[in-house]
Formats: structure tokens, C-alpha cells, sequence
């Protein structure tokens, strides 16, 4: 447990050896950056096989930082942390797998890579605001780099948008975070302190405050009508960054959501609940629509992000126990399976087909051509349409029952968005890989793909047992969650009945 | 509790040996047809076993396996059987291993076959054997992935269109249950069928979900209800299954009219009716109609088609629709007498089994006609073709009148008794269905006269050998089991006669 913070470090050091490895040979840089993903995630297993649930997260170092401005180098985790932990190791893990055939400046590729990684566990293991907000910023950097360097389609153009609407976002934030703690005058950035100094505010500033923090975070999660950085960025990316980007980043927004916007001001959750719903609902249906009609499949995976972001919002926004949780859960499934998606179409795709767009894809039998890539897309297709069986399931029928209590028509629009997730995931599978199914004549064009290589084998292996372990047990992570929104902090904003 | 988990070694025997089918990638064909089979059998045995142990005269679950599963939604891993299911589990063991040997020679890259049908087969037993929300629904969904593969990878040439229509058909009925269930669980706490039929029974659901807002109630049914009427199908939800079966090789056919179709009724029968009695005794009647619909509208939808595999797609449709006339008729009730509820609900149950048997071996006539047709399956195509084959013409013609309901045969006790039920409740919807039982005969005999009689012709004319090997095997089992259940339909019925009762005695007087 008190070992966490080594997930950090290790992230560092790992991304200055890489550096230095990456000087002799790529293949150096490849096995440093592996090592260094797993045994971060290693740290995160053994801290989670010793973890007791507790309400109050738990303390891991607690140092002053900035004296003159009270900010502290506090870091805590509980059971949302913990999950989202596991998350960012099993990502990194996968994505490093996925990114073995990066052959440019893999040395940086990988530096790059992992300082993004120690900037989202700094996130997920801050307690001071201050902090948060460092770590936080430690991750969208890197992003811009990995994108513009090693990107695809569009790249600059990507790469440019991502950053300045991350940049956008985190000036909200920031500008919220300072005025509440300049107002609060409690010289902490400390979230207990700014908290019990936010309950003093007049409720108007609270609302003001809340919609500067909120919504800044939810640029990076992807809420509509903040999301058109997302798909843009996404096909951008290399595989690897994609994996990363819709996997964790997409997640530091949702969570500093949860975890700074809305315990500090309830009342300003209150006034902008029903707003958060509605956009939320928005964005589950639209890009469910936007992703209905794409050629390019890794839109298509663009958008579903989107629209599955759009549950955790939803989650959120409905701030009881249930839906709250099975937002958390959600964050870690979707986490899961849109890395697995990208692996698909970006690396096993479209680094041996050279096209993503699904007119030509659907002209090649690739299910006999790619049998292992069908059958992870097969299945990753599946968790994201939210099947039973996998990790996706509890946490949409988690957010689903929640978001009933709060407004049985935002549930109802999600059950529709269910529905076209489905669609869109289907005809995207189909035309994917079973298009061109018994059409024998470009099946000799085709023959002479590259076989699927051994780290696709595993990192997709790795993401399927994961979603499926969660899928059928999910009381792994709800054990932890559950537990964590009885914290003081939420006490305020997240009400209704237990789950 | 049991010591043996009996019902949990049904379920999983047959993923059991679609695992050990994934794990040999390099099986010849001919082992993995053996290994496909044997675990496809297993079910049969599975079952025997279930009914040695199983009491019939005991009223509620037996065989109950009950595990905490997910604690937040209170859901468990629960399997239990009573008559109803284990019916419908045995149907399982015939249907799926005839599909497979239907599918012997036809089906080309066996292995991969093999492993989607053995799911396929595996999540039925689910579905008709869970008793919690979560796993339940777990099984009804993934049904849906194996069923579409089969379809479009074995199926013929408008596969991908019928398995991608099939699969978003039934996924769209799924979100609406998905999400009347959500409610249930909002309302009550609750995913447990059990537990929620006893709430139904005493008043509290519906009290509960009115508290939500009035309409809520009959929202709630209205969700449930579309996720099962699109997979039994009930008219006017049917558009996807005549292409769906028609596309599917006819091994799949067999199993999705035998064993698929019962899912939906299963889902009437064990979910909506004892969930939301009031909400189905109040939309009774236009439920009547969509019901007779089917029964009326597949019949003569039957009669225009010149396709066969599309003449039994829509036959079955009417057939299946007998069920939910015998279920939607006991609850518009007044009923006079119990009899006639029981006659009409034990009616329903037979005529699963007995559709489930008859349809798929008509199913796999058809594939015959087809394979020694050379892709060709309409009625044109076909002529003389008794002559060259007798004991394939007699089967198939056992099959049909089974089918049409013949006494004798076992689609007549169940006929008989739905008409029975029905004619003491709504003397005029039994009148209006026997309009389907004479359209039935006349397809079914246009179908024999012009494929079997005549000159030899068409498909028929060249070299036409006659059925054999395991083709044979399953046609002359599934005709045994016509026989046998016609002469002795007591077999079943002592099965859940007490089932029945107790629904009945649960029933409002009359």
C-alpha cells in the first residue's frame, strides 16, 4: 500500500531509461518501457491485494510542498483510486504490447509514453488540488507529442485541437480552483479544506465555481458538447497513444469531476444536475448516431468513446450510490475495451492493411485472413455494446437503475443509446472483418498479410480477461467503490438509497 | 441446495465441449463431429439425471443452486427447475443433437461450427433454467452472438442481412426489458423472478412502481413485454425471423424455431405472466388479437410462399402463436371451470415440446431437399420425389401431420387442448383459430403433393438417393419421438400437471 507512490517514480525513471535505451537500440527501449509498465502495475497489484476498503481515502505521503501557498505533496488512494489504478497499469501494460512495432525514435516514443503514465497515476493518487492539478497537466503534454510525432491521419491537426481544448479545460479549472481557494482564504488546496470553505459561499458563487471546475474537466471527458477533440484526436494518435488516450486520459477528466468539481461544491452540483443529465444523454445518443454512419472505423471507435463517456456523465450526474459507482466501474471498462478496440483497428488493421476506411475493409475476407484479430474485435465488439458477461454490463445496468432514480427518462434515453451502441458496434465488426466473407476473388490480393505478432496476442489476451473477470465478478471493484462514496467528502452530493 | 449441482453441469456441458473444440485447433473433422455430438448429448443425459432426482408432485423449485453474485444489484447465480423448464431441457437434448447431425456433411470447418452451436446450446439451457435477472438475461443475450455467426458464416446467400436483422431485432427488444428490469430493481430491490412473483402476487409491485408515477405500471410491462414478444416473435414482431430461418443452414433452423422460439415463451410463461398478472389481464384482449394474428397471418403467409425453408419459417409463427393464445387467453379469463385454464396452459407447455419437434424436423426435411437440390428450395424446383426416395417421403409426411396436428401424432394433444382452454374464455378467438389449423393443412399438403407426387422433375428428376446415415438418425429419432409422445402425451403431462395446477389455484376465481 505505502508503496503506491512508486508507481509514479518508476513511471519517471523508466521514461529516462527508455530514453537512454532508445540511443543503442528500439528493442532496448521496448523491453525498458514494458518492464517499467509492469512492474508499476505490479506495485498497483500488490497494493490492491492488501487493500482494505475504507471510506476516507488513505493516506500515502503527506509533505509540504509550496509552503507559501499551503499546497502539499499529499498523496491518498481509496477504492475509486484503486480501480482506477489497476486501470492505468493494465492500459499501460497493453498499450506498450500494442506499440512493440514502433520503429522512429521509439526511445522518445516510449519517454514520451510513460511520463503521460506517471502524470495519470500522480492524478488518480492526488489528495491536494494543487497537486492534482499538476499531475494533471503532466499528462495532457506529452499527449500533444505522441500525436504530432507519431500520429496518422491529420495529425497536426489533431494533435493541435487536443491540446487547446485541454489547455482550455484546464484554464477553467484552474481559474475555478484559484478563485475558490483565494475566496475560501484557508491557505490549503487540500480537498477537506477547500470544501468546508466552499460550504461558506453564497450559492451563486458555488454554481459559478462548480460550472468553471466541472466543465473544464469534462472537456477531457469527452461530455457533449466539449467531445470534438476526441474523435479528431483519437484517429490521430498512434495505436498506442489512442489506447492510452481513450483508456485513461479520457478518464482524469470524469475523475476530476468526481473527485474535485463535485465534493467541493453541492450546491452548485445541484443547480447544474439536471443540465449534466440532459448533455449527457446528448452525447450518448449523437455520437451513437455520428458513429452509426462513419467510413472510417477508427471514427467509428472515436465516437463510441464518446458515447460510452457519455454514461459515466450520466452516472455522475444522477449522484446517487448506485449510478456513481457504476459510473467508476464504467470508467474502468471502458478504459478496458476501447484500448481494445484501438488495438484492433489501428495495429492489427490498418498497420497491415494500410486503410481504415470500412468501403475497403469490407472487401477483404479478414476474418480468415486475421482469425485472431476477428475474434478479439468479435469480443471487444460485444463489451462494448454492453453484453452481459462482460465488464461493460454491470456498470450500464448499474448506471441505468441509478439514473432511474434520478429522472426515469434520462434512463430511458440510455436504454436507446444501448441500443444504437449496439448498431453502430455491429456494422462495424461486420464490415470490418467479415465483409467480404465467401468472396474468393481478393482473397489472393490479401493473402500476404503479416501474422499477428506475439505482443497482440498477449496485450490482447491480457484486456479480454479483464473484461470478462470484471464481467462476471464485478463485486471485485464494487467492494472497493462502494465503500469510498461514503466518504465525508460525498456525503453532501451523493444521495439516495445504498446500493 | 443439492449436493450435485445437476442443473449447473447441464448448462455447462456443452460450453464444456465447445472449450475442449477451441483448444484443439488441428481436430480432424470427424472428431470434432464426434466430440460435438457427445457434448450436445449430454443434455439429454444431464436432463435424465435432473428428472430422477426431480419430485413431480412437489409445487415450486427443485435441484435450487443459489450463490451470492454481484452484491450491489443483489444479484445471484440461481438455477432451479420445475416442470416447465426441464421440458424444455429435454427438448434441448433432442433438438440440438439432431441440428448437428443435420449439419454432418453440410457444414463445412466443422470445428468452428461446432464450438458456435455448443454455445448456442449452452446458453438455452441458461435461459431456461436461471431464475435471477442477471444471469438470466447473461444467457438470453449471448445466445444472440453464436446464433449470428451460424447464420451468416453457414447460412445462404442474404445471411449477413437476415443475422444482422435478427440480431438488431432482438438486441432492441432486449434494451427495452434491460430497462423495464432496472425499474423492477428501482421499485422493489429486487432481480430475483421468485421473489418478484411473490411481490406481484400479494399487490406490492405494481403498488411500488405507481409510487414512481402512474404510468410506470403499465411502462414497465410494456418493456418487458416487447424484449420477449420480439424473440418468440409475436405478430407484428416477426419480420425478422422469416429471413433469419430461411438464411440459417438448416441444422441452425432446427435448433432456432426448436429451441429458440421456446425462449420467448419460456419468457411469457415465467416472467411476464406471473411478474404482471393485472398488466396482462388488462391488455388481454388486443394481446388475443396479436396472438390470433399470428396464428391466422403466418398461416396464410405459409400458404403464398414458394420457398419451403420460408413456408415453415412461417408456419412456425403460427404455431408458436398457439402458446401465447392459450397464455393470453387464461389471462383475460373469466374461465368457468379450472379445467379449462389448465387445459389451455398445460395445452401451451405440449405444444412448446411438440412444435420444438415437429417444426425442426420439417426444418431438416427441407435441408435435405436443399442439399440434394443443389441450393434450390422452392416448391417448383421439386417433383416425383416419393419415388425416389420412400422412406425419406414417409418421414417427411409424418412430420407434417404431426405438424398440422394429427391424432395420433403429438401436435394434436397439445392443439387440442389449447382449443379446448381457449373455446371456455373466448369461444370466438378458438373459432378464428381454427381457420389457421385448416390453412395449415392446405399448405402442408400443397407442400407434399407437388414435392413428392407427380412425375419426377425439376431438382428431382436426376439422381435423388434417399436419406441415409445422419440425416437418417435424426429425422427417424424425431419422428420416433412424434409417435411415442402422441400415444403417450401423459409422459410430459406428469410432468407439470402440478405445475399447472398450482398456477391455476393461483388464479382469481372466477
Amino acid at each position: 500500500m505505502s508503496l503506491l507512490p512508486w508507481t509514479i517514480y518508476l513511471s519517471i525513471a523508466g521514461a529516462l531509461a527508455s530514453l537512454a535505451a532508445g540511443r543503442r537500440s528500439a528493442t532496448a527501449a521496448r523491453w525498458v518501457a514494458l518492464a517499467t509498465a509492469v512492474a508499476a502495475w505490479g506495485v498497483v497489484l500488490a497494493a490492491a491485494a492488501g487493500f482494505s476498503p475504507s471510506a476516507v481515502p488513505q493516506t500515502l505521503v503527506d509533505l509540504d510542498w509550496i509552503p507559501s501557498m499551503g499546497g502539499r505533496y499529499h498523496l491518498a488512494a481509496d477504492g475509486i483510486s484503486m480501480t482506477l489504478l489497476v486501470l492505468t497499469g493494465l492500459a499501460a501494460t497493453a498499450g506498450i504490447l500494442f506499440s512493440w512495432n514502433i520503429g522512429e525514435r521509439t526511445g522518445e516514443f516510449f519517454a514520451f509514453y510513460l511520463t503521460l503514465i506517471a502524470g495519470v497515476y500522480g492524478v488518480f493518487l492526488s489528495a491536494d488540488a494543487l497537486l492534482f492539478f499538476v499531475f494533471y497537466e503532466l499528462a495532457i503534454v506529452p499527449k500533444y507529442f505522441l500525436i504530432a510525432i507519431w500520429g496518422s491521419t491529420n495529425r497536426e491537426y489533431g494533435a493541435m485541437k487536443l491540446a487547446l481544448y485541454s489547455f482550455a479545460g484546464s484554464a477553467l479549472v484552474l481559474a475555478g480552483l484559484l478563485w475558490a481557494y483565494a475566496a475560501g482564504g484557508a491557505h490549503s488546496f487540500a480537498l477537506p479544506d477547500l470544501a468546508a470553505a466552499a460550504a461558506g459561499f453564497p450559492a451563486g458563487r458555488q454554481v459559478a465555481m462548480f460550472a468553471l471546475v466541472f466543465f473544464g474537466f469534462a472537456v477531457l471527458a469527452g461530455l457533449f458538447p466539449f467531445h470534438t477533440w476526441a474523435p479528431t484526436g483519437h484517429v490521430a494518435a498512434p495505436t498506442g497513444a489512442s489506447m492510452l488516450l481513450a483508456g485513461v486520459v479520457m478518464k482524469l477528466g470524469a475523475y476530476g469531476c468526481l473527485r474535485v468539481a463535485m465534493p467541493l461544491f453541492p450546491a452548485g452540483l445541484a443547480f447544474w444536475q439536471p443540465a449534466i443529465g440532459w448533455l449527457a444523454v446528448a452525447g450518448i445518443l449523437y455520437a451513437g448516431l455520428v458513429a452509426l454512419v462513419q467510413d472510417d472505423c477508427k471514427f467509428v471507435i472515436g465516437y463510441s468513446s464518446v458515447s460510452h463517456m457519455g454514461f459515466v456523465m450520466l452516472g455522475l450526474a444522477a449522484a446517487n450510490p448506485r449510478a456513481v459507482a457504476g459510473a467508476v466501474l464504467q470508467m474502468f471498462s471502458h478504459g478496458v475495451i476501447a484500448g481494445l478496440l484501438f488495438a484492433v483497428v489501428g495495429r492489427m488493421v490498418y498497420d497491415r492493411t494500410h486503410t481504415r476506411r470500412l468501403e475497403d475493409l469490407r472487401l477483404l475476407p479478414l476474418y480468415r485472413l486475421l482469425p485472431f484479430g476477428a475474434t478479439v474485435f468479435a469480443v471487444a465488439g460485444l463489451a462494448s455494446m454492453g453484453f452481459p458477461g462482460f465488464s461493460g454490463f454491470p456498470a450500464e445496468l448499474s448506471i441505468l437503475v441509478g439514473a432511474w432514480q434520478a429522472s426515469p427518462l434520462w434512463a430511458a434515453a440510455a436504454a436507446l443509446g444501448v441500443l444504437i451502441a449496439a448498431a453502430f458496434t455491429l456494422r462495424v465488426v461486420q464490415l470490418t472483418f467479415f465483409g467480404g466473407a465467401g468472396d474468393g476473388e481478393t482473397t489472393v490480393r490479401s493473402a500476404a498479410l503479416p501474422p499477428i505478432t506475439w505482443p497482440e496476442r498477449a496485450g490482447g489476451i491480457l484486456l479480454i480477461c479483464a473484461a470478462v473477470v470484471i464481467g462476471l465478478k464485478p463485486d471485485l471493484l464494487l467492494n472497493w467503490i462502494v465503500p469510498s462514496l461514503q466518504s465525508p467528502l460525498f456525503r453532501a452530493v451523493i444521495k439516495g438509497g445504498g446500493p | 441446495m443439492t449436493a450435485c449441482p445437476v442443473l449447473s453441469i447441464a448448462v455447462f456441458a456443452p460450453w464444456a465441449g465447445a472449450l475442449l473444440l477451441a483448444l484443439m485447433p488441428r481436430v480432424t473433422a470427424s472428431a470434432s463431429r464426434t466430440i460435438a455430438l457427445v457434448s450436445s448429448l449430454s443434455t439429454l443425459l444431464a436432463g435424465f439425471a435432473a428428472l430422477s432426482l426431480f419430485d413431480p408432485r412437489a409445487a415450486g423449485y427443485q435441484l435450487v443452486e443459489r450463490h451470492a453474485w454481484v452484491s450491489s444489484l443483489d444479484a445471484h447465480y440461481y438455477l432451479g427447475a420445475d416442470g416447465l423448464s426441464l421440458i424444455l431441457v429435454l427438448l434441448t437434448g433432442i433438438v440440438a443433437p439432431a441440428g448437428l447431425l443435420a449439419s454432418w456433411k453440410q457444414a463445412r470447418e466443422f470445428r468452428l461450427f461446432g464450438i458456435l452451436f455448443l454455445v448456442l446450446q449452452g446458453c438455452a439451457l441458461g435461459v431456461f433454467l436461471a431464475l435471477d435477472f442477471f444471469h438470466w438475461f447473461l444467457f438470453w443475450e449471448l445466445s444472440l452472438i453464436p446464433a449470428f455467426f451460424l447464420i451468416k458464416l453457414w447460412g445462404g446467400a442474404g445471411a449477413s442481412r437476415a443475422a444482422y436483422q435478427f440480431v438488431i431485432y432482438t438486441l432492441a427488444g432486449s434494451a427495452f426489458l434491460l430497462l423495464g428490469f432496472a425499474a423492477l430493481f428501482v421499485a422493489t430491490g429486487s432481480l430475483d423472478f421468485v421473489e418478484l412473483s411473490r411481490l406481484a402476487a400479494n399487490g406490492g409491485l405494481s403498488a411500488r412502481l405507481a409510487a414512481v408515477g402512474g404510468f410506470w405500471p403499465k411502462a414497465v410491462f410494456l418493456g418487458v413485454f416487447l424484449g420477449l414478444a420480439v424473440k418468440v416473435p409475436l405478430f407484428p414482431f416477426h419480420t425478422w425471423l422469416p429471413p433469419a430461418y430461411a438464411e440459417a443452414p438448416a441444422g441452425v433452423s432446427m435448433f432456432l424455431t426448436g429451441v429458440m422460439s421456446k425462449m420467448g415463451v419460456y419468457g411469457f410463461l415465467r416472467i411476464l405472466w406471473p411478474i404482471f398478472p393485472a398488466q396482462m389481464h388488462a391488455a388481454a384482449t388486443p394481446l388475443l388479437w396479436l396472438a390470433l394474428g399470428g396464428v391466422v397471418f403466418g398461416a396464410l403467409a405459409a400458404l403464398r410462399q414458394s420457398d419451403l425453408k420460408r413456408m415453415i419459417a412461417y408456419s412456425s409463427i403460427n404455431h408458436v402463436s398457439y402458446c401465447l393464445l392459450a397464455l393470453f387467453a387464461v389471462s383475460a379469463g373469466p374461465f368457468k371451470t379450472a379445467a379449462v385454464a389448465s387445459s389451455a396452459l398445460g395445452g401451451a407447455i405440449l405444444q412448446m415440446f411438440n412444435h420444438g419437434l415437429s417444426a425442426s424436423a420439417l426444418f431438416l426435411c427441407v435441408g435435405v431437399l436443399e442439399s440434394r437440390g443443389g441450393g434450390r428450395r422452392g416448391i417448383g424446383d421439386f417433383g416425383g420425389a416419393r419415388s425416389a426416395a420412400p422412406v425419406f417421403a414417409g418421414l417427411c409426411g409424418i412430420a407434417m401431420f404431426s405438424s398440422i396436428g394429427l391424432p395420433g401424432l403429438n401436435g394434436f394433444v397439445g392443439e387440442f387442448l389449447i382449443f379446448r382452454g381457449v373455446f371456455g374464455v373466448a369461444p370466438w378467438a378458438a373459432a378464428t383459430a381454427c381457420l389457421g389449423v385448416l390453412v395449415t393443412a392446405l399448405f402442408y399438403l400443397t407442400f407434399w403433393q407437388r414435392v413428392f407426387h407427380g412425375p419426377r422433375a425439376g431438382a428431382s428428376a436426376g439422381p435423388f438417393p434417399d436419406i441415409a446415415g445422419a440425416d437418417l438418425a435424426a429425422l427417424g429419432s424425431l419422428v420416433a419421438l412424434m409417435f411415442l409422445f402422441g400415444i403417450a402425451p401423459q409422459l410430459l403431462v406428469g410432468l407439470f400437471n402440478p405445475l399447472v395446477t398450482g398456477w391455476v389455484g393461483g388464479l382469481a376465481p372466477p
